[in-house]
């Protein structure tokens, strides 16, 4: 076992450089414990499930530009049409999809004219959305035929308070109902009360936030009845392309008098969405890398430096019986103190990075794993980083210690 | 003395290649990550309307009811009910004031053969064009009298104007929006301030241009729908042109602080009537905004630009700390000679100007890797489809301040070291010769 005080004892010789070593690896395990963090959290984020079929949707945008009064009429007649093509296995009208960023929210009260107890997105469509759209019923049904009420949005979506039934996340029923059985129960979106007849799994938001809310929605039974609308197409994945480029065709050639816009599929929704997340995990990353690197050089650099620096010295103790073995362990141990002087004060500072992350960019808590990882990765780039100046330290012939210098 | 320093430096940088590489490659990425992201926040703080950004205000009545949740971040909403920004334009108590939304409209070009499409646009009243001193190449705005009289007038942009009208005039003709006809009254000259300050401030709020404007109240009265966010509580009788939605966004030209200040003193007032009428349940409690607090206040930078830019801050001071230590390793190793020339009569200042000559060496060269860098970074953002990405250029400010940047980085980074260097006891080393 290799005695620490002649290696603190070399040290203290080389105080301010040592320190400077230290500090460095403590910023980095600061920064990058941190920076880890934020990319499994923005991983998380995308990896988000949507609760519908995305890899069987497609999608697209019709404005109708004729008087809004036959909105309804007309969208039967383009949703009839969209169903006989080939390959499309479900159709219909909807006012908003997750990623879709047309968020349309509704506060939540459990009794008239109540506080609201959530916030919650609704999304509407003609009948067999929840099938449309791949929506996993977990308890109780769809809606009847008869329930749906156009949404009224030239006369301020008073379908809102004609409707007497909803279907809602788990994760809004866990809210309003914790523990209890939300079939049944009453909620006021609006001033009227809706019944609650359903729960699916899952169902984000059209845009998401960082307040653990994005599964706050509501399905409810309104016909889309503006100009603006989309129509989306549920097909085999292979099929996806051809029946998109199909359906504009199809729209067009039964009234031209539409803009139609953003023809896509649920996929290309989704990544555009997370377009800039992607950017910024890309950068993270690379500032990491950065970051490890530029700090892994530094500590070559020094050990190098330090080996040259003290050649005699190695030899002389190699003259006098120290094996290359020994010689390696006490580089390696030397990095390991520093290595870890550097460390513990990171980790104190990591903390306090976090503490300024979660005031600004709604971050959690750093858990303490990542702080046991950041040591732990700490200790080992220090060790590869040292291993090449050590060994040449290790190569030392006694013999130096004899030549003049 | 200074030839033969840089000489020496020179000299000496060369004897260790690595390690000099290695210096002018960590000072180069830091200083090249800090200034992209320097220069893409130094872009987007700019100022939109430089000449009226002093004189510009939004006023913030708090119209909601007592359980409104407000926004996290303090990000502040001001937008207003039609029944208030009414009220106020009617009071006319700034020298100029207007009222506004975004709204997106579908256009017929004047070809009935071609296919409508939308353009982004503005609903505004008289005095937008005056208060923010927008230009017209051709005609003009129109007036408070066009406006009460709902008037099918319409102004549009340069672009659209040659993609309507080819190269001919636009004033006096026909434009067809939606299913009504415009009488287009005036054209845009060169005025896409950036971002675009007076509308809701989003995601869109950089690169995109308002193609036309048109009278708000006519707007209204066609039932033009407005786009951006609407905020609705309680409900009955028309969500628009209710007190209960709020949706639009009001700005106020105010000349002086005295001007300002009468006219928050105004808002209040208003806010306490409100109060006695039953409406405005929260505290009074009226805010004025310049210009360029709104914009801080809006976050009209993204969080996660921020975050970057402080990002690359960290990466630049651990570069520091890097090159610091490797400064001070080398100078130290250099003892013996230091000794030498110390006790030769080399002064201490003259060591220390060496040296520092030396590290100002590395400097120059971690700038100029820095500058290169740089620039590759605003490439790859200007590739990006995102608004902001066509403001990614350097200027010449933001050229030089690189180039300081890194020098000053550097030299500053060379102070410890050259000091202890230059501290060194020449007997002391002399002798283990």
């Amino acid at each position: 076992m290799l005695k620490l005080p002649p290696v603190l004892a070399s040290l203290t010789r080389h105080k301010l450089t040592a320190l400077l070593l230290a500090l460095q690896v403590g910023l980095t395990c600061a920064i990058v414990c941190n920076v880890a963090f934020m990319i499994v959290h923005r991983v998380a984020q995308l990896r988000l499930p949507s609760g519908v079929a995305e890899n069987e949707l497609v999608m697209i945008e019709n404005t109708d530009l004729k008087d809004q009064a036959q909105a309804l009429t007309r969208h039967n007649a383009d949703v009839a049409a969209l169903r006989d093509i080939p390959g499309v296995k479900a159709a219909v009208a909807v006012d908003s999809l997750p990623f879709s960023h047309m968020d349309w929210r509704n506060g939540i009260s459990l009794v008239p004219d109540g506080p609201s107890r959530a916030i919650a997105s609704a999304y509407n469509g003609t009948p067999g959305e929840l099938a449309a759209l791949g929506l996993h019923l977990v308890e109780g049904r769809d809606f009847l035929p008869s329930e749906y009420i156009p949404m009224g949005t030239a006369q301020d979506w008073n379908g809102l308070d004609q409707i007497s039934v909803a279907i809602v996340t788990r994760a809004l029923a866990d809210k309003l109902f914790p523990g209890q059985d939300p079939l049944g129960k009453v909620i006021y979106p609006s001033e009227k009360p809706v019944r609650i007849v359903g729960v699916v799994d899952h169902l984000l938001q059209p845009r998401l936030s960082d307040d653990g809310e994005n599964e706050y929605a509501t399905l409810l039974p309104m016909l889309p009845d503006s100009n603006g609308i989309t129509y989306v197409l549920r097909t085999a994945p292979q099929d996806r392309e051809s029946v998109l480029r199909r359906a504009a065709d199809t729209l067009n050639q039964l009234d031209g008098d539409r803009i139609l816009r953003y023809p896509q599929t649920f996929t290309q929704l989704r990544a555009d969405y997370f377009r800039h997340d992607r950017t910024m995990i890309g950068l993270l990353i690379a500032a990491a890398l950065c970051l490890l690197f530029v700090t892994a050089l530094g500590i070559a650099g020094l050990a190098s430096f330090w080996v040259q620096q003290r050649k005699r010295s190695i030899g002389i103790r190699r003259a006098v019986g120290a094996t290359r073995h020994d010689i390696l362990r006490y580089f390696q141990t030397e990095n390991f103190l520093i290595v870890t002087a550097g460390v513990l004060p990171g980790c104190l500072l990591a903390y306090a990075l976090n503490l300024v992350l979660m005031a600004h960019y709604e971050l959690p808590r750093l858990p303490v794993t990542y702080l046991l990882a950041g040591v732990l990765a700490s200790w080992l780039l220090g060790q590869l980083a040292v291993i090449g100046p050590a060994l040449r330290a290790a190569a030392v012939q006694p013999v130096v210690a004899v030549r003049n210098p | 003395m200074f030839g033969y320093y840089l000489t020496l430096a020179i000299h000496s940088l060369r004897r260790s290649r690595i390690i000099t590489a290695l210096m002018i490659a960590a000072i180069g990425l830091g200083i090249g990550a800090s200034m992209t992201m320097i220069t893409v926040m130094h872009m987007m703080s700019g100022d939109p309307i430089p000449d009226r950004s002093g004189q510009l205000y939004v006023p913030v009545i708090d119209p909601y009811p007592l359980d409104h949740q407000k926004s996290k971040n303090n990000i502040v909403s001001a937008d207003m009910t039609w029944v208030d920004a009414m009220y106020l334009l009617k009071a006319a108590r700034a020298k100029r004031q207007a009222a506004m939304v975004t709204g997106v409209l579908p256009i017929h070009p004047a070809q009935s053969s071609e296919h409508p499409f939308f353009e982004f646009g503005h609903f505004v009243t008289a005095d937008f064009f005056p208060m923010f001193g927008v230009p017209l190449r051709e005609g003009s705005g129109w007036t408070a009298q066009d406006d009460q009289a709902h008037a099918r007038v319409i102004v549009i942009s340069d672009d659209l104007r040659r993609k309507l009208f080819g190269n001919t005039s636009a004033v006096g003709r026909t434009l067809r929006l939606k299913d009504t006809d415009f009488r287009v009254i005036g054209v845009l000259g060169d005025w896409q301030p950036q971002p675009t300050f007076y509308a809701q401030i989003d995601d869109r709020a950089f690169g995109r241009a308002d193609q036309f404007f048109l009278p708000l109240q006519t707007a209204v009265e066609l039932k033009f729908d407005a786009s951006g966010r609407m905020a609705c509580w309680g409900n009955n009788g028309d969500a628009r042109l209710s007190d209960h939605c709020t949706w639009l966004q009001f700005w106020v030209q105010l000349d002086s602080a005295n001007e300002a200040r009468a006219y928050r003193t105004f808002l209040n007032d208003y806010c306490r009537d409100q109060k006695a009428h039953g409406r405005f349940p929260r505290p009074a409690n009226a805010q004025l905004y310049g210009l360029m607090d709104w914009l801080a206040n809006q976050r009209v930078v993204p969080d996660d630009l921020r975050m970057q830019l402080w990002l690359a801050l960290g990466f630049l001071g651990v570069c520091m700390v890097n090159i610091v230590a490797l400064l001070l390793a080398k100078f130290l190793r250099r003892s013996n000679e230091i000794s030498v020339r110390r006790a030769l009569g080399a002064r201490r200042r003259d060591i220390f100007l060496q040296l520092g000559i030396e590290s100002a060496v590395v400097g120059f060269a971690g700038g100029a890797l820095g500058l290169t860098i740089a620039e590759l970074g605003l490439w790859s953002i200007r590739r990006q489809p995102d608004g902001y990405a066509q403001l990614a250029h350097m200027d010449m400010t933001m050229l030089l301040g690189t180039f300081a940047l890194a020098v000053i980085a550097s030299v500053l980074a060379a102070l410890l070291p050259a000091w202890r260097a230059c501290n060194v006891m020449p007997a002391l080393h002399m002798k283990t010769q």
